[in-house]
């Protein structure tokens, strides 16, 4: 069953006289991860924008569970680039925030949903520290924390992990696969490093243009859990080679 | 920050050469009607206690505090509406800015032809020097406020109001305590200005009614009370500063 379908969306920024998405259909099953792959500036970013409320489509419907999202609430988690953790706030504090808005929840029951956040992504006993006492790691573990506690099944990533070193990099990128599979949501994956989106999604879309008309979806020969030995087999490193080709065409232009 | 005795032994040590300075000169010249000795000032604070202290001070205080508190409603009221609206942005920072070009002190005798000798004259005087920086401060710091982070409230599903609480306030408040510091002294100044124009009683009225009497260590008694009030001013506020802002600039 697909959790999110875009049908025949349209978006044009204002100011802009072209469509940056232009009758754009696909559609993204319970349960599964994928990585949207583009170069910079291509509008994948703006396809998250659209998904979580933030910019309205020109024409063109998107469903989640189904159900169109307009008058919907909750039904996605957002996580920005930057980790925006708000800086006066302590880390648990920071995680209270989704819920402090749904209002679904006494005190007492968000600092219980905190505290197993926290120790689930391996940052127990840093409620009370600050922001800038985390890591670059850390921070975005604790980022993530605060978008699962909105509760969404769909969560929607942007980048998360490019402001990391690589080897902080390559090991959120082995944590969020064992975090996506202990919880089963769906993820959307924001990204423009071909190693990355090869080692996570289960198939990658490939935005081949601006405007995007479609997202090519390129199945990954890969099982879970995987590791990054399979990187180098030689299927893998041909389709890198070929997801490679396809955005360097792009660059050239 | 931490060594703060160690800090500001520099400055002390500065503020006591002047002092011997002053009264070193002030000693030579021998005038002191007109160039009294920091110690003859000392001298004239201890005789004078009396009415300085029960009258004079708590009527200058009251003028400041009353001024402080209409400066902050009407700074804080004008920042926010300027924050939530482009149309009060554009209609109104122009005017607040220009309102900081009338020399308040040349207007100030007009002040009180308008409301009289009483408190109000005084309070105004100290509203127009100090409702300025307040604002204007105000105003920036609601707009250091990012959008990044708005936009992720709003995908929790925010209304304006979680904004304005949750980021705005937070945002606002080390210009906030900015202000304050800057606007403490600001309306001490005011009102003492606006005494010396007029009035019954208050340190600024005094320190003028000694200059009638050729009183030089009695014109500058009051005023370094006021200095003094002013930096435990600043002083009481910094300490609220620390207790209530944890965090401070850009992250």
């Amino acid at each position: 069953m697909s959790v999110l379908a875009f049908d025949g969306v349209s978006y044009r920024y204002p100011g802009e006289n072209f469509y940056i998405l232009d009758q754009l259909s696909f559609s993204v099953e319970a349960g599964s991860f994928h990585c949207i792959l583009g170069i910079s500036g291509c509008g994948k970013s703006t396809i998250f924008r659209i998904i979580n409320g933030l910019l309205q489509p020109k024409c063109g419907s998107i469903s989640v569970d189904g159900a169109p999202i307009a008058g919907h609430k909750h039904y996605c988690g957002y996580m920005p680039q930057k980790d925006m953790l708000f800086p006066w706030r302590t880390i648990g504090e920071n995680l209270a925030l989704p819920m402090e808005i749904q209002g679904k929840y006494s005190k007492k029951e968000q600092r219980g949903r905190i505290d197993a956040a926290l120790a689930d992504v391996g940052l127990a006993g840093c409620r009370d520290k600050r922001p800038e006492e985390l890591s670059g790691g850390m921070r975005q573990r604790a980022a993530f924390a605060r978008t699962m506690l909105t509760g969404s099944d769909l969560l929607l990533l942007d980048e998360p992990f490019s402001a990391l070193d690589f080897l902080t990099r390559i090991s959120m990128q082995e944590w969020l696969l064992d975090q996506w599979q202990r919880h089963g949501k769906t993820i959307l994956f924001i990204t423009h490093d071909v190693e990355e989106a090869l080692f996570l999604s289960s198939s990658v879309l490939v935005v081949e243009a601006t405007p995007i008309r479609l997202l090519r979806e390129i199945p990954v020969p890969l099982g879970y859990p995987r590791t990054r030995q399979d990187l180098a087999r030689p299927d893998i490193v041909a389709l890198r080679e070929q997801l490679v080709g396809m955005l360097r065409k792009q660059v050239a232009q | 920050m931490k060594k703060r005795g160690k800090g500001n032994l520099p400055a002390l040590i500065m503020l006591f050469a002047l002092l011997m300075l002053w009264q070193l000169g002030a000693m030579k010249v021998n005038a002191a009607y007109i160039l009294p000795t920091p110690l003859q000032i000392l001298q004239k604070l201890w005789e004078l206690r009396a009415p300085l202290f029960t009258v004079h001070l708590p009527a200058t205080m009251l003028v400041t505090l009353i001024g402080l508190v209409i400066s902050l409603v009407l700074g804080l009221g004008l920042a926010i509406l300027m924050d939530a609206s482009p149309f009060w942005q554009k209609a109104l920072y122009p005017v607040v800015v220009a309102s900081q070009t009338i020399p308040t002190t040349a207007l100030a005798p007009l002040f009180v032809l308008w409301f009289g000798y009483g408190i109000w004259s005084k309070v105004l005087v100290t509203v127009l020097i100090t409702f300025f920086p307040i604002t204007i401060t105000v105003y920036d710091g609601l707009q250091s406020a990012r959008v990044e982070m708005a936009e992720l409230l709003l995908t929790y599903g925010a209304t304006k109001r979680d904004i304005f609480l949750k980021i705005k306030v937070p945002c606002m408040l080390p210009y906030f305590f900015s202000a304050i510091k800057m606007a403490v002294p600001m309306s001490i100044i005011g009102a003492a200005i606006g005494e010396w124009l007029g009035a019954q009683s208050g340190l600024g009225y005094f320190s003028r009614r000694m200059m009638t009497q050729l009183d030089g260590a009695g014109v500058f008694a009051p005023i370094v009370l006021l200095s003094a009030v002013a930096m435990l001013a600043v002083g009481l506020v910094s300490l609220l500063e620390k207790k209530v802002v944890r965090w401070r600039g850009e992250s």
